[in-house]
């Protein structure tokens, strides 16, 4: 029961989803349609789990009063003022994205910002990085190091004004050895994917019940 | 939102914009106070999209607008949904399986699917290209083909990289190694793009230096 059922759930999921993909006709033309609903619907819930794991940790963080507690303070609030600001756009203008509301006054002012500069304080790592990185030590090494060093000139003016070759070679490297790469990896990583599908509908891996 | 909203919010950006950067110096309460808010808005934002954009109009508005068949059977993902919920209580936590499997269930018929005809098929056909004669854009085709193939070589590992399997694999890594420079370069620049971005706001909208 505690673990034939998830195994038989599975199955017929995955079955009927790939049946569904060879025989677009009734019943299983709109099953794939009705299934992903579903899915959203039992992830949307999920959400919950996740929420409920965040405040009891950080709940937790300020009952023990260990180190950092205040800042965990500061996470329960910010999640509490979303979700009640979120709580009245809906409940006075219909919908929390509407453009008035103070939902949106969080996202505007709080989440892309903060969220911009974590992504381009990246800039920075990547460049520290890059610098322990790219050392030519050996001819593959070397090669990544040129590819990057020709696409970054290459994406800004000062790359142009230097010559017309960075542009141009930066658009041939995008567009041919690193799309061939590219899609090698993706063609291999797909095949992977279905491989490991295939096993999971058949019960062969069962990791997931653990 | 009136002038006050604006003002208010800029300088809340501003602040903020600042305690993330501040983190360039070394770790720091601002920037820690900062991350923290960025987690818990973070996760407050999604609670809100997930039920507004799936929970309601998917489940609570099919359920009050339909009739018969559809009414009911669009239960069936909310009772999975409720029963995921059982993880809170442990003596019967292993029924939250149950949609996790469907979940996984999902996840895995479109596993084989969507991988089949939005990664496989797809790449394979834009590699069969023209070779047709001997143009720059004949020799680019023959490349890429060339590329293709030798990193998939160079990815199969049942057996040992030798002979004509190790030589592909060779030339195989050549290619990957462009293709992770050049990603590499490319994921830069789009941090630089974003940074530039935030200092622009900095001196645009907050200090109003730039025009």
């Amino acid at each position: 029961m505690k673990r034939s059922v998830p195994l038989i759930i599975t199955f017929l999921t995955g079955f009927f989803l790939v049946v569904a993909f060879f025989v677009p006709h009734e019943p299983f033309g709109e099953l794939e349609q009705r299934l992903l609903v579903w899915f959203a619907i039992v992830s949307g819930f999920t959400m919950l789990l996740g929420i409920d794991n965040l405040i009891r940790s950080h709940a937790r963080r300020i009952a023990r009063t260990n180190t950092g507690w205040g800042h965990s303070i500061v996470l329960l609030m910010g999640l509490v003022v979303t979700v009640v600001v979120g709580v009245i756009g809906f409940s006075r203008l219909g919908s929390p994205f509407h453009i008035h509301s103070p939902f949106m006054f969080v996202y505007t002012h709080v989440i892309v910002p903060l969220q911009g500069t974590m992504f381009a304080l990246l800039a920075f790592f990547i460049a520290s990085a890059s610098y322990r990185a790219f050392r030519a030590r050996n001819t593959v090494a070397t090669l990544l190091l040129i590819s990057a060093l020709i696409v970054m000139l290459g994406r800004i003016p000062i790359g142009a004004a230097i010559s017309d070759f960075f542009p141009a070679a930066q658009e041939w490297i995008m567009d041919v050895p690193q799309l061939a790469a590219k899609r090698g990896i993706q063609i291999g990583a797909a095949l992977g994917a279905v491989s490991m599908s295939l096993r999971i509908i058949l019960g062969i891996e069962r990791s997931y019940l653990s | 939102m009136d002038s006050m909203g604006m003002i208010i919010g800029t300088w809340l950006a501003g602040f903020l914009t600042l305690a993330i950067l501040s983190f360039l110096y070394k770790d720091n309460p601002f920037y820690k106070l900062a991350e923290h808010l960025y987690v818990g808005v973070s996760a407050g934002y999604w609670l809100i999209y997930v039920a507004f954009f799936d929970i309601k109009p998917m489940l609570i508005d099919t359920f009050m607008s339909e009739t018969g068949f559809e009414k009911w059977i669009i239960l069936i993902p909310g009772a999975l949904g409720l029963i995921m919920l059982s993880r809170w209580f442990p003596k019967i936590a292993w029924l939250s399986r149950w949609p996790i499997a469907f979940t996984v269930g999902i996840g895995a018929g479109l596993g084989i699917t969507a991988n089949l005809q939005g990664y496989v098929l797809p790449q394979v056909q834009a590699t069969i290209l023209p070779l047709t004669g001997f143009t720059v854009a004949d020799l680019s085709n023959l490349i890429l083909i060339i590329g293709v193939v030798t990193t998939l070589m160079y990815f199969y590992f049942s057996k040992p990289h030798k002979g004509l399997l190790g030589g592909g694999a060779k030339i195989g890594i050549v290619f990957i190694m462009v293709s992770f420079g050049a990603s590499f370069g490319y994921t830069l620049m789009a941090r630089i793009s974003l940074l530039i971005g935030r200092l622009y706001f900095l001196f645009h909208d907050l200090l109003r230096i730039l025009d």
